[in-house]
């Protein structure tokens, strides 16, 4: 039954021009706890990404980055507004597996090896082992992990763990990539080779990425475009665009680049500029 | 990785401790000349226990039998019906008073109702009483495991479009390993006693239980503390097969971030 979630089936595109792969149209997101008063953590936000494009959501923590990504992941439903992803329904373009997710959090299945991991959604959707086999192998290299295929999760590094997730995300070649802080967790060193290696994998798979992160070189050494949010309610508050060349120009010499810090600045400056009651304790790093 | 300096300590340690006490029970026993009708000392227990092996043996594997039919039948059916309360909302709540009910019945007293039901020849009702005994603890400790899946775990599947079922098949059962285990460990020794207790309300002869019972009425009671040290060792090999199987089973089960 779950066969029809894999079946690549021609996306239906009425229009001659390719959708956006994100198109967040006036969304507002409103919880309401219980007995307690209700929290806007989105409101009004409007953001388009376009294929192929690396987006990074910036923002002090509970400014709603995390939620909007999960909006978009269809774990959650907007209260107002319109989602579409590839010119589907968020839901839809789930139900498609249209695109892959990778957490703060690994999340890898202890009881698996890392074979058996990056192997779980191509299970699900019913591909043969036979296929399975190959694509892991494949999705190993891409992330240099090839001599780990038989390890378990407990075995590896955080970094390692983290990689192995993101092999995960890819493993059905998704167009685009949600990632909600995910080298949050790691050391510094290790994050910042994640960063290079993540450059080259989606320079190499073509896929658009949505990815959240507090970090601001993080933020600016990896994106085409940098949306800075700010909290309660969360808001769209300016959209930066990096301009730092490809992917084969952004290499670990980048982060000592004039250019660069020029970047780092102006995210910073809008983060903390025109700043709203509340701001402070936002993180600068 | 425990070194083997570790490993001599820990084996080690609890033996020396266990003969230290043997021999300070022995002591007592010829210093106070204690009577064998109150305690016998441990070498005229572990003389009756040689001079007996055979029937101690042959005891044990009724006993032990019975005790492991009950085990399995138990689980399985305990781990079964977690899986469907866990899956179907309504099994759980109607299920839950009969479970709590079930809990705090005392089961052994059900074996002189159940052996007039399978007939006083058959190990039946022995079997079906340790496998009462271990339905709840098993039962509740699956339910409690499949209930604790981690959030990542949960968006996951449902960012994969998983169906119930192959939520329960890739996360939900395996995640709940160590909570049966858990169970089972409890079990493990439950069922062991629960199919000993058995025997003393009637059934067949042959397991531990009724030699216990038939050593002290005749005045051995060196040989009644024999079977009583077979009975201990039964429980033992029950519950630390159990928990090697554990220990294998759940190997990797270190949180993984």
């Amino acid at each position: 039954m779950s066969d029809a979630f894999v079946s690549p089936a021609p996306a239906a595109t009425t229009a001659s021009v390719t959708p956006a792969a994100v198109e967040v149209v006036g969304v507002d997101k409103i919880f309401t706890a219980k007995k307690k008063a209700t929290v806007t953590a989105l409101e009004k936000v409007d953001l388009t990404v376009a294929p192929g494009e690396f987006v990074s959501l910036i923002g002090p923590s509970g400014c709603g980055k995390s939620t909007l990504l999960r909006l978009i992941a269809d774990l959650d439903s907007p209260s107002l507004g319109s989602i579409s992803v590839f010119g589907k329904t968020a839901r839809q373009a789930r139900l498609d597996q249209e695109y892959g997710i990778a957490f703060q959090q690994a999340g890898l299945l202890p009881w698996r090896t890392v074979t058996g991991n990056i192997e779980l959604p191509l299970e699900l959707h019913g591909v043969g082992s036979a296929a399975r086999k190959a694509r892991s192998a494949e999705l190993l290299a891409l992330v240099g992990l090839s001599d780990f295929a038989q390890s378990y999760p407990d075995q590896l590094s955080g970094g390692m763990q983290q990689r192995v997730a993101i092999a995960r995300a890819l493993a059905e070649s998704p167009r685009l990539l949600l990632m909600d802080e995910p080298f949050g967790a790691l050391d510094e060193m290790t994050r910042e080779r994640m960063q290079t290696e993540l450059v080259r994998i989606t320079a190499e798979t073509g896929a658009a990425v949505v990815f959240v992160t507090h970090s601001i070189p993080e933020a600016v050494y990896l994106s085409n475009r940098v949306v800075v949010m700010s909290p309660r309610p969360g808001r769209i508050r300016d959209v930066l665009t990096v301009s730092l060349g490809s992917a084969a120009e952004r290499t670990e010499q980048l982060r000592e680049n004039e250019a660069f810090f020029e970047n780092v600045s102006r995210v910073r400056e809008l983060l903390h500029g025109e700043a709203p009651v509340g701001i402070r304790g936002v993180e600068t790093r | 990785m425990r070194s083997s300096a570790g490993t001599a300590r820990t084996i080690l340690a609890p033996v020396l401790l266990g003969i230290a006490l043997l021999a300070v029970w022995q002591l007592v026993i010829v210093a106070f000349d204690v009577k064998p009708f109150i305690v016998p000392g441990p070498v005229a227990i572990g003389g009756e226990f040689g001079k007996n092996i055979s029937t101690v043996l042959a005891g044990a594997a009724v006993t032990g039998w019975n005790a492991l039919v009950g085990l399995v039948v138990g689980a399985v059916v305990g781990i079964l019906f977690a899986v469907l309360a866990a899956l179907v909302r309504v099994v759980d709540e109607l299920s839950a008073a009969v479970v709590s009910a079930v809990a705090v019945v005392p089961i052994v007293a059900l074996a002189p109702v159940l052996y007039s039901m399978f007939g006083a020849g058959a190990e039946t009702a022995r079997q079906l009483v340790a496998a009462i005994a271990v339905f709840i603890p098993v039962y509740i400790n699956t339910l409690r495991g499949l209930r604790q899946v981690r959030p990542v775990h949960r968006d996951l599947l449902h960012v994969y479009a998983a169906s119930a079922w192959q939520t329960s098949r890739t996360v939900t059962i395996p995640g709940a390993l160590p909570f049966i285990f858990t169970g089972l460990r409890i079990a493990s020794s439950l069922a062991v006693i629960s199919a000993l207790i058995a025997e003393y309300f009637g059934g067949p002869v042959g397991g531990l239980g009724k030699s216990i019972t038939t050593a002290a009425s005749g005045s051995n009671y060196s040989l009644a503390w024999a079977y009583v040290l077979g009975a201990i060792l039964v429980g033992l090999v029950f519950y630390s097969v159990t928990l090697g199987i554990e220990r294998i089973a759940t190997r990797h089960y270190k949180p993984a971030t």
